[in-house]
């Protein structure tokens, strides 16, 4: 038996290792990305939406467990909503979906996915 | 080895701390504090301008330190000038030697600079239309010496190199550039802001014309570093940042300037991190520098018989030409998670790019953890971070199970 790690669950390591949404759009309607300066993490998302709402999404980059699960899991999340539904998503949101305990160090991991999709207007 | 953990209130603060970040911030001894606490406690007055009793004894104070690295260098007192750290010496330089750079010039560094040895010299060759040149890194992790002979020519101005890196642990052959570029006439500067904690630099033998570093790194307060020049240039170098004391008349029209090296530190300068620098350069002189690096070269050993088992070491696995300063990877897991685990059994470890951006890249690696060795760190701190790094192979990759 091997005991269950808080943090490094399955679900977040396989998602580490299998990415749901992984790549690049062409002709993208939001292209955007950023980097966690602190440790060196570097988010691109790109999006694109039909009749008002995220047709397709896409991530690609590099970074730790939580920042890779993180944005896995928030592509999956914002599939068919419309643009004025992806400016109501929080922190709170994020760190729910990835439902493990977040610590202040691993904050910006969790949410780097979540900054630059709040760069949409 | 030596024993000095119980000098070290963060230590004994926290009992169970496996400090493994002294490339960053070494932690202070007690007498550091103490001396600090002193001089805000009973004599906490400005420096250079009071004529009143406690104010004397507050220069004096500031200016013994000034004497202590003067002799921890081989330099004289007039060549010592305070700064706030390695980055703001490093960011002076590239202001007052701007005057020496002209277009089609070019400036040499190495490819395993700090940001704070990098960034400066770049935005200098941009204002100047200069040129940046790198002096290449060899499959050990080294300098190459045939790149810096391609590199260093007629148009070299300044060639500033970093004594050891943070990342890596290289320490460089300082002399060999000093000899090569005073050839062609051009400046050196060593940014030693790694090197400093393993014993005194001896500035007329290795013929730098500036080095630059940190108390912080030195057991010493934040917020204080040194700055050291020849006196001939820094005598016909001018200031570039101006205010009170570092002038000697004024009038609404025009400035002279303060003797040395008053003349570069304008306005009120870290008092008490001063004097706390001089206390750690008193405090490191007492435990010997020839038992300091005995001590680190024992744990540099341990750690390369150690650390290869478990992890990959990015870094030369020479201990001749080496500091304690580890950076290592493991395959399939980011340096973040590795740190976290770490942190669970408090193992203070660096991850990242380490202020060294364009390094990492150039590695083609997204980051490396470090574990920097310093005086109070002991090989249970090498076993700690072993059994660590072998927990964290457990919950990443499945493995030692």
């Amino acid at each position: 038996m091997t005991e269950v790690d808080p943090m490094y669950q399955e679900i977040i390591l396989d998602l580490y290792r299998h990415p749901h949404n992984q790549g690049i759009l062409e002709e993208p309607d939001f292209d955007q990305e950023d980097a966690n300066t602190s440790c060196g993490d570097i988010i691109r998302l790109t999006i694109k939406f039909e009749n008002g709402a995220v047709a397709h999404v896409a991530h690609h980059g590099y970074g730790c467990a939580i920042s890779q699960a993180a944005v896995s899991l928030l592509t999956d999340h914002i599939k068919e909503k419309t643009k004025e539904e992806l400016t109501h998503i929080t922190v709170d949101d994020m760190i729910s979906m990835l439902g493990i305990p977040v610590s202040h160090t691993r904050i910006k991991c969790a949410t780097l996915g979540l900054k630059i999709l709040q760069k949409i207007t | 080895m030596l024993e000095l953990k119980k000098d070290f209130p963060v230590l004994t603060s926290n009992p169970n701390l496996v400090y493994l970040d002294s490339a960053a911030s070494a932690l202070r001894p007690q007498a550091v504090v103490d001396a600090m606490n002193d001089y805000y406690a009973r004599y906490g007055v400005n420096v250079n301008r009071g004529i009143y009793d406690l104010s004397d004894y507050a220069t004096i104070m500031y200016e013994k330190t000034r004497e202590k690295v003067a002799e921890f260098l081989q330099a004289e007192i007039e060549e010592i000038i305070f700064t706030s750290g390695t980055t703001d010496g490093l960011n002076t330089l590239s202001r007052i030697l701007e005057q020496k750079i002209n277009p089609g010039d070019n400036i040499v560094v190495t490819r395993m600079e700090h940001h704070a040895n990098l960034i400066p010299w770049q935005q200098l060759a941009k204002r100047k239309q200069a040129e940046l040149r790198f002096i290449e890194i060899t499959s050990n992790y080294e300098l190459d010496l045939e790149s810096t002979k391609k590199v260093i020519d007629e148009r070299t101005k300044i060639v500033s190199v970093t004594a050891a890196s943070n990342v890596l642990g290289t320490i460089t052959p300082i002399n060999e550039f000093t000899v090569l570029a005073h050839s062609v006439g051009a400046l050196v500067i060593v940014d030693a802001a790694q090197l400093i904690p393993h014993g005194p630099i001896n500035v007329k033998d290795i013929d730098c014309d500036f080095l630059v570093f940190s108390g912080h790194k030195l057991y010493g307060p934040t917020g204080v570093g040194v700055l050291y020049g020849k006196k001939k240039l820094l005598e016909e170098l001018e200031p570039v940042a101006f205010g009170g004391d570092m002038i000697s008349r004024v009038s609404y029209e025009s400035a002279s300037w303060a003797e040395l090296p008053h003349k570069f530190e304008p306005g009120t300068p870290p008092i008490a991190e001063v004097i706390g620098l001089g206390t750690a350069l008193d405090y490191l002189r007492q435990i010997g520098w020839n038992n300091i690096q005995a001590h680190e070269q024992e744990l540099v050993n341990y750690v390369l018989e150690k650390l290869p088992e478990v992890a990959t070491i990015i870094g030369p696995a020479n201990q001749v030409t080496r500091t304690a300063t580890f950076s290592f990877i493991i395959p399939n897991t980011h340096p973040h998670d590795i740190g976290d685990i770490l942190n669970r059994d408090q193992i203070a470890v660096r991850v990242g790019h380490h202020c060294a951006m364009p390094l990492i890249q150039h590695l083609g690696l997204v980051g490396t953890t470090r574990a920097a060795f310093g005086i109070y760190n002991s090989t249970d701190d090498v076993d700690a971070l072993i059994e660590g790094i072998k927990k964290v192979k457990k919950i990443l990759l499945n493995e030692y199970l």
